[in-house]
């Protein structure tokens, strides 16, 4: 086993179990700290696949500015914890299929022909930002255009759904 | 970016610009002048509609590196979308002034989904599926939570964002497994790898049972419907009128092209998955429907019921012939589906005098009486809805059980015939109120409602007597699909 494959796996489960840990946690604030490592640990999966900027972009995007916002909304609100137990009997249908979509997962693994699987194809192309911006506004200068407007209503429908018209409070 | 880039895409460029100014004009209408911007958002539909049709004549045309198309399925589809606008904007003009939702924001919502809705009848490469999908859900999110001091609006936009999120998720993976084993997400390209045998196919058939899973939601199909009664029932009237046409549409537009054009490889493992999925959400919702009392449950279920009829299409997909005749009888039965929807849930909206209380099916009786045209039109919608002549329901019925029974699924079709017959019993019902029942409905006169429902309910009869030239344009808008 190469040092790459060994490293993967330890990324992997803990990718894995952090997910599980932000899903399982009463606390709303241990959550958001599971997030963030799980988000490192796939910044460390961009990395193994030669794609640098990607990682850092994750981890200066999604761990650092993203989180830093969940952090102070959850403070905000004042939802640090859930209260009550959690209720084990609701979790048994959803790990139960979680587990049967992890054994066929293992089975398609199993019966790939591993040639023909993408997945592992790395390219240097991706390390050098100037290229990626080329192809972002060349190739994919579509899906950039509709992400903005995708954005823009975004914004549109926070502001809409959080400022409270003066003609509501007199109705 | 090139002058046929451009043109490809002139029409969702047109709408997205027209709604971007739209938000912007509202700052500068006084608020008794708000109204103006119903207008101006018909006026914009229309100047897109009426480009979409001069465009109708031109050839097949790939833009943007073969991101999105025009082609006659893409046609087809954009005249519907604009034409599902249109209905949204006339159902909603008096509407949002009763229930007090008529913020200057509402109309550019509705525009920027009826957008996504086009880019997603156009999409060519996943990718774009992913953000038509997303652009045409994010205004709907925020137009069901439209009427927020009301509990009920507010926990609808709610549910149907979190579980929205969710199918999107479902998307998003079952893109990313589609790339890794075709390594491309053009779908002219999937194809092209799965034909020369360089594609992995369980991995491809993984992403396509999960991209089945995100659009099943957004179509309502059984098991993914959970969402749709409460937020059917809890949006305002206006808002679900135009998901219940627009989102449905627009998710059958995004599986038709992508099972349709993109998977036929996988027709063997996936057309016995669609016919059980189509049998299921026939049934259910069927079954479900009869028992509601609530109008707008009712419509929901329904329309969930109805989703099962057009999966249909689907299931046919191992021959050949049977198949395109499949796809254009969806095509045919979208459009019949949409003006029967829209018409019911406009005599909803005709009839929601009190906001706060849910209309009752029992709300309908005397509606004969005490307004002839409106029962009229009811009845027309319903029987088409049933599928009962004269109307289009009827004969989409037909085109789609014949291609199913073509297909070689003589149960299926069984299974349509029998659950069309259950649904007659809810939905005479409402006829049966209107006309043999006494009872004192009040009713909201508005012309541009009026209008709307006029004008569906002609078309679903007229149309009906000679549907030729109109099944015509539909399988010719599938011919190059394949």
């Amino acid at each position: 086993m190469s040092l790459e494959l060994i490293l993967f796996f330890v990324l992997a489960i803990i990718a894995i179990a952090t997910a599980l840990g932000m899903l399982l946690s009463r606390s709303a604030v241990y959550s958001a700290l599971y997030l963030v490592v799980n988000f490192v640990s796939v910044a460390i999966f961009y990395l193994l696949l030669d794609a640098p900027f990607i990682a850092l972009s994750q981890i200066a995007v999604y761990a650092g500015a993203i989180m830093v916002l969940f952090l102070f909304v959850i403070m905000l609100i004042g939802l640090e914890t859930l209260g009550g137990e959690l209720n084990w009997r609701q979790l048994v249908w959803p790990l139960a299929m979680g587990i049967l979509l992890l054994v066929q997962g293992v089975f398609l693994v199993i019966q790939r022909v591993g040639r023909d699987v993408y997945i592992g194809q790395t390219g240097t192309q991706l390390s050098d930002p100037s290229l990626m911006a080329r192809v972002l506004f060349t190739d994919y200068l579509l899906p950039f255009q509709v992400t903005a407007v995708l954005l823009l209503v975004a914004m549109i429908g926070a502001i809409v759904l959080s400022k409270r018209e003066k003609s509501n409070q007199e109705a | 970016m090139t002058i046929t880039d451009f043109s490809v895409i002139l029409p969702v460029t047109l709408l997205t610009a027209w709604a971007s100014i739209l938000l912007l004009a509202e700052l500068f209408l006084p608020r008794a002048q708000r109204p103006f911007l119903a207008l101006l958002a018909a006026l914009g539909l229309a100047l897109t509609l009426g480009i979409s049709l001069a465009q109708s004549a031109q050839e097949f045309a790939p833009g943007f590196g073969g991101m999105v198309v025009r082609d006659g399925f893409s046609n087809f589809l954009n005249v519907l979308f604009l034409l599902t606008g249109l209905f949204g904007v006339a159902l909603s003009y008096r509407y949002n002034q009763r229930a007090q939702i008529e913020r200057g924001e509402y109309y550019p919502l509705l525009l920027f989904s009826v957008a996504g809705m086009m880019l997603m009848g156009q999409a060519a490469d996943l990718i774009v599926v992913f953000l038509a999908l997303e652009l045409l859900s994010f205004p709907l999110y925020i137009l069901s939570a439209f009427a927020y001091p009301r509990p009920q609006s507010e926990e609808a936009g709610l549910k149907y964002f979190l579980l929205g999120a969710f199918a999107s998720g479902f998307v998003v993976y079952g893109i990313a497994l589609t790339f890794g084993a075709s390594g491309s997400t053009d779908l002219a390209r999937i194809v092209a790898s799965v034909a020369a045998g360089s594609a992995n196919l369980p991995l491809l058939t993984a992403g396509a049972g999960l991209l089945l899973v995100g659009f099943g939601f957004k179509v309502a199909a059984v098991p993914f419907h959970m969402w749709t009664p409460d937020v059917y029932q809890g949006a305002p009237t206006s808002v679900t009128a135009f998901m219940a046409a627009g989102a449905k549409t627009a998710g059958f537009a995004a599986l038709l092209r992508v099972f349709g054009a993109a998977f036929p490889a996988l027709a063997a493992d996936l057309s016995p998955l669609m016919a059980i999925l189509a049998a299921v959400t026939m049934l259910f919702g069927n079954l479900i429907a009869v028992a509601q009392t609530d109008m707008k449950r009712m419509l929901a279920y329904s329309s969930i019921a109805q989703a099962g009829y057009l999966l249909m299409a689907f299931a046919p997909f191992e021959i050949e012939a049977a198949r395109t005749m499949a796809v254009a009888g969806a095509l045919f039965y979208l459009l019949a589906y949409t003006l029967a929807s829209f018409g019911s849930w406009g005599v909803v909206i005709a009839l929601e005098k009190d906001l706060d209380r849910h209309l009752s099916i029992g709300d309908f009786a005397g509606l004969a009486r005490r307004s002839p045209w409106l029962a009229a039109a009811m009845t027309v919608f319903m029987l088409s809805l049933t599928g009962l002549p004269p109307t289009l329901g009827l004969v989409g019925k037909i085109y789609l059980f014949r291609a199913v029974i073509e297909g070689g699924m003589v149960w299926l079709a069984v299974i349509g015939a029998l659950t069309s017959v259950v649904s007659a019993f809810y939905y005479l019902r409402i006829v049966v109120n209107m006309f043999m029942r006494e009872g004192e409905p009040a009713v909201e006169r508005e012309w541009w409602l009026e209008f709307a429902i006029g004008a569906a309910a002609v078309v679903t009869v007229v149309v009906s007597l000679w549907p030729f030239p109109l099944f015509e344009w539909a399988e010719w808008a599938v011919m190059k699909l394949f």
